[in-house]
C-alpha cells in the first residue's frame, strides 16, 4: 500500500508552497491571479491558444531539472506537485533592473497594449535558456502559442535576436540555481499518492503506473489528465464537473521512450516536445508536421496517449500512427491488450475501451525501407491551427510497383480513417499519374466529409485528392517549384 | 525621434495594470451575462428560478430592474437594449446574474428556462438583401456628375460584386468592467473603454441619473482596435446597475468565447459595381451599391457605412459617380468600429474595379491605378465634393515602385508563372489616402488638463484612452518638448471623465491629432504665465525669458525648473491649465452629400509579392514593402509599430480570418482556437517599412503630423491582389479572379477551381 498525502507542494518562484484544499479543476492561472495576487499573468482565452498566460513550469525528467513554457489557464493546479513554477514576477533582477529579455523587449519596442507581452516574454526567456542564438525559424516555433493583435510581430523577433546581446543566459538565476532547485524539488518527491478529497471534487496523483491501475479500478469514471490541452477546455469552457480527477503527467514510467531495432515505444505521457528530436532522427519527414502540432506550450504539455485516447477525428497524430502500422496498449488492473491504433477508432466519440482501463504505451514502427511516407496538414492558418484535413499515406514498392498502401486521413469522417477503396485500387499499380488518377475515381466511395467553420466539404474532398497528387509530384520530382519554400531566408531590416 | 512606450518597463515585466488587475474591493461579487439561445423571436416565458437558486448567487438581475432606460443604444435610435425582451440575434443580453464568484455567476447563467416564439432568421448581407430585410440606419448616396448617361457611353464597362467578410477585433484583453457604488447617486467604473464619456452618459441614462454622478476611469487597455468604441457600455451599464442595486463592487469579465460571441465587429459588405472606362482604362464613371451586415442594430453601422463610401474612390478620380450604402439589419451581433471604420471595405471595392479593368485590358493594375489617381485641377475632386489638394500619391508610390525594384520582380514573376509550376506567385503594388477627422463634425475636439506641482513634476492628463497605440507617449513628448523638460518629469495618469469631460472616442485616428493639440494649448497657457511671472519678477522683457531644457532662462540668470516652479508658486502663480482644441475647415452636410469631412488625407503605398500553392491553397507573403505617410513623425518606432501592426492585422482581414455562423444563427468562431488572427510565422519572410520622410502636413497639425492609427491596415489591399494575380496566372490572366475576402486557402484553391473548369 502507497502512502497517502492529502497536500500538493511545489514551488513557486522562491517560495515552497504547500496547499490541502485544492480543488481538483482549479487552473494555475486562476491561482496565481485570484489567491497570489500575481497579476503578471494573463487571461487572454483560457484555452491555451493565445499564450498570455504563459509560465515556465520546472519539472525533473530523467534526472535533469527542465524548464518547459506552459498554458497556465488550461492546466491544472493539482497535478503540479513536485513541479518549479515561474512567473513573470521572478524575472526582474534582486536590485529592480529589467531581466535581459524584458531589456531587449524594451529596447526593440516589442509591446504596443502590453496584454500579451508577460506571455511572450515568458516564451522567448526558454527559448534563450535553451537556444541562446535562435534563427527566425526557431523563434517563430517559440512564438507559434502566442498570439500578438499590435505589432504584427517584427519588433518581437528583434528583440529575441537581441537577447544574448544583452546578458548571456549563463548568468541566469534559472541557470545558475538549478542545482539547488533540483535538490529542493527532490526533497518533495516522496513517493506517496496524493489525494485530495473536497466536498465536491476529488483528484489523485498516483504513486506509480501500478497505483493509476489500481485507482482505475477502484474509480472507473474517473477522468484521466495528462496534459489538459483539451480536458482544460471542458473545464473552463463547458464549465463540467470532471471529478474524480487522475492526474498521470508525473509518472516518470509513462514517459519512457524505448528505442528498437524495428521502431519505438512510448509511454502514454510522453509529450510531443519530449518525442520530437526522435521524430526529427527517426521520421525526418514528419518533422514540418509535428512543429504545426498546436504551439510549443501545447506540444510542452500535450501527449500522444492523449491525442488517441481523446477519440477525436480531428487529432493530428492518428493519421500519422494508422499509416505507420502503429499500436497502442490498453491496460486495465493487470490485463494489458495491444491493438492497432486504427482499430481503436470505432465511431465519433466511440473508441474500443472498456471501463477502468487507460492507455499505457504507444509502438511506432519505423518507416520500412523501399516505402515512401508523408504528412500534410491542411488548415486556415499554418500553424497553431486544428486541421481541417490531415493525411499520411505509406506506400510499399517493390520493382515499382506498389505491394501495400495505407492512405489515413483526419478531418474527413467521424473518425481518423484509410481510404480502402482508393488503396485497393492502386495496390499491384506502378506508382503513376495514371494510376492515381484511376484510382481517385473511387475516392467518394470512401468519404463524404462535412461542411464546418474549418472547411467546406467540397473543399475537403478536393484538397484530400489533391494531397495525394502531391505526394505522387514529390515522391517522383521534389522540386521547389511544386511546395512553398517556407525556409526562405528572413531579411529583418534594419 | 524613437521614444519607447511610456508604459514599456511595466508591460514586459508584468506590472502595467489592467483592469482585472486592480485590487479589488472587499466582498466585490461578479455580475454575468445570460443569453439567448435563438437567432430571432420572441420571449414567450423566462423561468430564472433555477439561475436564483444557483450556488452562490447573490441576485437576479433584468429589464424591470432598470430605473432609468433600458437602452444603450450610441445614436440614441433606442434600439439596443441592456436586457431585450424580443431576440434579434444568438448570444444577446437577455438578463445578469450576480454571485459570489465568476465561476458561479457563469454557470448559473446557463440555467436560465427560456421558452421562445422562433422566427426565421438571417444572418447573411447577401440573404437581407434578397428578404428586404430593413435598414438598421438612414442609407447614405454619394453622387456627382452623371454616371447613368457616362456609363452609358462608355467604351468599356464590366458589372461585378464582391463580397467582403468582417472581422473580429481579437484585442488580448476581453471586455471589463468594475463598478463601485459611491454617496447619493455616484458610481466609479474602471471600464476598459476607448469612449470613457459615452460610458459615463449611458450608465447615467440607465441609472437614470445626472453624468456628473457618474466617474469613468481607464488608465489603459489591452487593445481595442474600434471593438471598445461603443461595446464597453454593456458590461458598464450592467457592472453600474448590480454595484447601485446591491451597494456593492461588482466586476464583469465575459469569457473570451462570450466576448466574441456577444460583441460587434467589422461589418461584411457585399459590393455590387460598375464601371466605364476607355481603352486606356481611364475611368469615366463608377455605379456602386455597398450592402452591410449591420447586426441587430444601428450601434455605428451609419457612419462606418459612411465611411466605406468616402473611401469607394481610395486614389481615383471618378468623373461621374454614384454611390449608396445599404446597412441591412441581419440576426447577428450588431456590427462596430474597427481599425478604418468601413474605409478598408469602401476601398478594397474600388481596387476590386482597378483589376477589373487591368485584367480586361490585359494591363499590369499598377498601370490602370496611375492612369486614375487624382490630379491637378479638374481631377481633383472627390465623390463627396470634397477637393484633394494635398496629394502625394504620384511621387509615393514612384519612390515604392523605384525601392521596391517592382518592375523587375514582376517580369520574374510572370516569367516564372509562364512555366507552369505548382506553385505560382503573385506581385501587387497598392496606394491608400485615408481621410482624417471624424465624419460627426462635432467629435472633432478635445480636451486636456496640466497641473505643475510646486516641486516642478507635471501632471498630464487628456481626453484620449491608452490602446497600445503610444497616444500617452506622444502627448507626453509634445509637452515635455513645449518645456523643455526631461520625459520622467511628466506622469501619465489614467484617463477620467472626472478630469477632462465631454471627450471624444479614442478613434478615427484622431488621439493625437486633437489630444496633442489640447495638451499644447494648456501648456501655452501655463508657460504664457509663467513668462508674465518672470517679467514682473525679474524685470525683463519677455524676449528674455525662454524654455531651456530642464531649465528656464531669464535675462542672463538660468534656473533650474524646480526652481523656476518653486518661485512661481510661492508668487501665486496658478499652475493647472486646461487645454482645448478643435479641428478646424471641416464640415460636412450628409443629406447633400457635400463638404469637406476630412482635415487631410494619409497616404500610404505597399508591393507585396505572395506564393500560392495550386493543389492546396495554401500560401505564404514572401515580401512586402512600404512606404507610408505620417507627415513630420513624433515617433518614429511608434508610427512604424502601427504600420507593421496595421499592416498585419489588415493581411488577417483578407487572409486568415473568417466570421462563420451555422445554421442555427451561431457564431462558430468565437475562439481562437476557431478564429485565426496572424501568427509571427505568418508574417511577411521579409517585411520593409519606410516613412516617407519628406511628407509635411500642410495643415497646422500637431508639429505637422499625421495621423497614423488606421491607414496602415489598408495597405494590406496588396496582400489580397497578389495572390489574386497568382490565382489569374492559372488561364494567362484572361480573367480577373474576383477573389473575395477573406482569401482563405479554401477560397484561393476554389477560385483556381473557377477558372480551370472555365477552360
Amino acid at each position: 500500500m502507497n502512502k497517502i498525502r492529502n497536500q500538493i507542494r511545489f514551488l513557486l518562484n522562491d517560495n515552497l508552497i504547500q496547499l490541502d484544499t485544492v480543488a481538483a479543476t482549479t487552473s494555475l492561472l486562476d491561482y496565481l491571479r485570484l489567491e497570489r495576487r500575481l497579476y503578471g499573468t494573463k487571461e487572454g482565452c483560457a484555452e491555451g491558444d493565445c499564450g498570455a498566460c504563459t509560465i515556465l513550469v520546472g519539472r525533473i525528467s530523467a534526472g535533469e531539472l527542465i524548464y518547459e513554457t506552459v498554458n497556465s489557464c488550461i492546466r491544472f493546479l493539482g497535478s503540479l506537485d513536485g513541479c518549479h513554477v515561474v512567473t513573470i514576477e521572478h524575472l526582474k533582477k534582486k536590485d529592480g533592473s529589467l531581466h535581459p529579455v524584458q531589456q531587449a523587449m524594451v529596447e526593440n519596442h516589442g509591446s504596443q497594449c502590453g496584454f500579451c507581452t508577460p506571455g511572450i516574454v515568458m516564451s522567448l526567456y526558454a527559448l534563450w535558456m535553451a537556444n541562446p542564438a535562435p534563427n527566425n525559424q526557431e523563434i517563430e516555433k517559440a512564438l507559434q502559442g502566442n498570439l500578438c493583435r499590435c505589432t504584427g510581430y517584427e519588433p518581437i523577433i528583434k528583440a529575441a535576436q537581441a537577447i544574448s546581446s544583452i546578458d548571456s543566459a549563463e548568468h541566469d538565476p534559472l541557470i545558475v540555481e538549478r542545482k539547488q532547485v533540483m535538490e529542493r524539488l527532490q526533497s518533495l518527491h516522496d513517493h506517496s499518492r496524493v489525494e485530495i478529497k473536497l466536498e465536491n471534487s476529488h483528484f489523485f496523483l498516483p504513486a506509480s503506473l501500478q497505483d493509476l491501475a489500481d485507482i482505475r479500478q477502484t474509480y472507473p469514471n474517473s477522468t484521466i489528465v495528462a496534459g489538459s490541452t483539451d480536458v482544460g477546455l471542458w473545464v473552463t469552457k463547458h464549465m463540467q464537473d470532471i471529478s474524480p480527477i487522475v492526474f498521470i503527467s508525473h509518472l516518470e514510467e509513462l514517459h519512457k521512450i524505448e528505442i528498437g531495432s524495428d521502431g519505438i515505444k512510448i509511454g502514454a505521457s510522453v509529450t510531443y516536445n519530449e518525442l520530437s528530436p526522435l521524430i526529427e532522427k527517426y521520421f525526418p519527414h514528419v518533422s514540418p508536421y509535428w512543429n504545426r502540432i498546436g504551439g510549443e506550450q501545447v506540444r510542452n504539455m500535450g501527449t500522444i496517449g492523449g491525442n488517441l485516447a481523446n477519440g477525436s477525428p480531428i487529432g493530428d497524430t492518428p493519421p500519422m500512427l494508422i499509416a505507420l502500422g502503429a499500436t497502442m496498449t490498453l491496460r486495465c488492473g493487470s490485463d494489458q491488450k495491444t491493438l492497432a491504433v486504427e482499430d481503436f477508432f470505432i465511431d465519433y466519440g466511440k473508441q474500443d475501451r472498456s471501463e477502468g482501463d487507460f492507455v499505457e504505451s504507444v509502438y511506432i514502427p519505423f518507416v520500412k525501407d523501399g516505402s515512401l511516407f508523408a504528412t500534410y496538414k491542411i488548415s486556415k492558418r499554418r500553424d497553431e491551427d486544428i486541421s481541417a484535413v490531415s493525411a499520411a499515406f505509406c506506400l510499399h514498392l517493390e520493382d515499382g510497383i506498389i505491394q501495400e498502401a495505407i492512405l489515413a486521413y483526419g478531418g474527413m469522417a467521424a473518425r481518423p480513417k484509410r481510404t480502402s477503396h482508393v488503396e485497393k485500387k492502386l495496390v499491384g499499380k506502378p506508382w503513376s499519374a495514371a494510376s492515381l488518377v484511376q484510382a481517385l475515381a473511387v475516392f467518394a466511395e470512401d468519404f463524404s466529409p462535412l461542411s464546418d467553420w474549418r472547411a467546406s466539404a467540397e473543399y475537403r474532398s478536393l484538397v484530400a485528392q489533391n494531397l495525394l497528387k502531391r505526394f505522387l509530384l514529390e515522391t517522383k520530382q521534389p522540386s521547389k517549384t511544386i511546395s512553398l519554400d517556407r525556409d526562405a531566408i528572413l531579411e529583418v531590416p534594419e | 525621434m524613437k521614444q519607447q512606450h511610456d508604459s514599456a518597463h511595466k508591460h514586459v515585466s508584468g506590472e502595467a495594470e489592467y483592469i482585472d488587475d486592480i485590487v479589488e474591493p472587499s466582498d466585490l461579487l461578479h455580475a454575468y451575462l445570460g443569453t439567448s439561445t435563438i437567432a430571432n423571436g420572441s420571449i414567450k416565458q423566462m423561468d430564472l428560478s433555477a439561475v436564483q437558486s444557483a450556488e452562490g448567487v447573490v441576485c437576479v438581475l433584468t429589464q424591470d430592474d432598470i430605473p432609468g432606460s433600458n437602452d444603450i443604444s450610441p445614436t440614441g435610435k433606442q434600439d439596443e437594449p441592456v436586457f431585450a425582451s424580443r431576440v434579434d440575434f444568438y448570444g444577446q443580453s437577455l438578463f445578469a446574474v450576480i454571485a459570489t464568484s465568476r465561476l458561479h455567476a457563469r454557470k448559473a447563467a446557463k440555467l436560465a428556462k427560456i421558452e421562445y416564439e422562433v422566427e426565421p432568421h438571417i444572418t447573411d448581407v447577401g440573404d437581407a438583401r434578397e428578404a428586404n430585410y430593413p435598414f438598421v440606419t438612414e442609407p447614405l448616396t454619394l453622387k456627382r456628375g452623371d454616371s447613368k448617361e457616362a456609363l452609358a457611353t462608355a467604351p468599356k464597362r464590366i458589372k461585378g460584386s464582391m463580397r467582403i467578410g468582417g472581422q473580429d477585433h481579437f484585442y488580448l484583453e476581453s471586455h471589463i468592467a468594475m463598478a463601485i457604488p459611491g454617496e447619493d447617486d455616484d458610481v466609479k467604473i474602471y471600464s476598459s473603454t476607448q469612449h470613457p464619456s459615452e460610458v459615463q452618459h449611458m450608465v447615467a441614462h440607465v441609472l437614470n441619473i445626472p453624468s456628473n454622478a457618474v466617474t469613468v476611469d481607464v488608465r489603459r487597455m489591452g487593445g481595442a482596435f474600434g471593438g471598445k468604441e461603443t461595446q464597453s457600455n454593456l458590461f458598464a451599464a450592467v457592472a453600474a446597475l448590480a454595484a447601485k442595486k446591491l451597494n456593492c463592487a461588482i466586476k464583469l469579465r465575459p469569457d473570451r468565447d462570450d466576448d466574441m460571441i456577444s460583441t460587434g465587429k467589422r461589418h461584411d459588405f457585399l459590393v455590387n459595381y460598375e464601371v466605364g472606362f476607355d481603352d486606356a482604362g481611364v475611368i469615366s464613371a463608377v455605379d456602386a451599391t455597398y450592402a452591410a451586415r449591420c447586426g441587430n442594430s444601428a450601434d455605428l453601422s451609419g457612419p462606418v457605412t459612411d465611411r466605406a463610401l468616402f473611401h469607394a474612390d481610395n486614389c481615383y478620380y471618378y468623373p461621374n459617380v454614384f454611390l449608396k450604402s445599404e446597412p441591412y439589419k441581419t440576426n447577428t451581433v450588431s456590427n462596430t468600429a474597427f481599425r478604418g471604420f468601413g474605409g478598408p471595405q469602401g476601398m478594397l471595392g474600388g481596387e476590386r474595379i482597378i483589376e477589373e479593368i487591368a485584367y480586361a485590358l490585359d494591363r499590369d493594375p499598377l498601370e490602370i491605378r496611375k492612369a486614375n489617381f487624382y490630379g491637378n485641377d479638374g481631377r481633383n475632386v472627390t465623390p463627396y465634393h470634397q477637393q484633394v489638394d494635398d496629394n502625394i500619391i504620384g511621387q509615393l508610390v514612384e519612390e515604392l515602385e523605384a525601392s521596391s525594384d517592382y518592375q523587375k520582380r514582376r517580369q520574374a514573376i510572370l516569367d516564372f508563372n509562364a512555366e507552369k509550376h505548382i506553385i505560382r506567385k503573385g506581385i501587387s503594388l497598392t496606394p491608400v489616402k485615408f481621410g482624417i477627422s471624424f465624419t460627426a463634425t462635432w467629435y472633432n475636439q478635445a480636451g486636456a488638463l496640466v497641473h505643475i506641482y510646486s516641486d516642478g513634476s507635471i501632471h498630464l492628463n487628456h481626453g484620449g484612452t491608452e490602446m497600445g497605440q503610444g497616444l500617452n507617449t506622444k502627448v507626453a513628448q509634445i509637452l515635455a518638448d513645449e518645456f523643455q523638460v526631461d520625459l520622467d518629469r511628466i506622469k501619465i495618469t489614467a484617463t477620467s471623465t472626472g478630469k477632462v469631460p465631454n471627450t471624444s472616442a479614442t478613434a478615427a485616428s484622431s488621439g493625437t491629432d486633437l489630444n496633442g493639440m489640447a495638451a499644447a494649448n494648456a501648456a501655452q497657457k501655463l508657460k504664457a504665465r509663467l513668462v508674465n511671472f518672470a517679467c514682473e519678477e525679474y524685470d525683463v522683457d519677455k524676449d528674455a525669458i525662454s524654455f531651456e531644457p530642464n531649465s528656464v532662462k531669464v535675462g542672463d540668470q538660468y534656473f533650474t525648473f524646480c526652481d523656476f516652479i518653486r518661485a512661481a508658486y510661492m508668487a501665486r502663480v496658478q499652475l493647472s491649465a486646461t487645454g482645448f482644441y478643435k479641428t478646424p475647415k471641416i464640415h460636412w452636410d450628409r443629406a447633400a452629400g457635400k463638404g469637406r469631412p476630412f482635415y487631410y488625407f494619409a497616404y500610404g503605398a505597399a508591393v507585396s509579392e505572395v506564393s500560392v500553392d495550386t493543389l492546396t491553397g495554401e500560401y505564404q507573403i514572401d515580401r512586402v514593402d512600404i512606404l507610408h505617410d505620417v507627415g513630420q513623425t513624433l515617433n518614429s518606432a511608434i508610427d512604424i509599430g502601427q504600420i507593421e501592426g496595421g499592416f498585419v492585422q489588415g493581411m488577417g482581414w483578407l487572409t486568415t480570418e473568417e466570421l462563420w455562423w451555422d445554421e442555427a444563427g451561431r457564431l462558430r468562431t468565437h475562439a481562437p482556437s476557431t478564429y485565426k488572427i496572424p501568427l509571427a510565422s505568418d508574417r511577411p519572410r521579409i517585411f520593409n517599412v519606410a516613412l516617407a520622410d519628406w511628407s509635411e502636413n500642410r495643415e497646422m497639425t500637431i508639429r505637422r503630423s499625421k495621423a497614423v492609427g488606421e491607414p496602415p491596415f489598408m495597405l494590406a489591399m496588396s496582400v489580397l491582389e497578389a495572390l489574386s494575380m497568382a490565382v489569374a496566372s492559372q488561364d494567362d490572366y484572361k480573367t480577373c479572379p474576383r477573389l473575395d475576402a477573406p482569401a482563405t486557402p479554401e477560397r484561393v484553391l476554389m477560385a483556381i477551381e473557377a477558372l480551370k473548369r472555365d477552360h
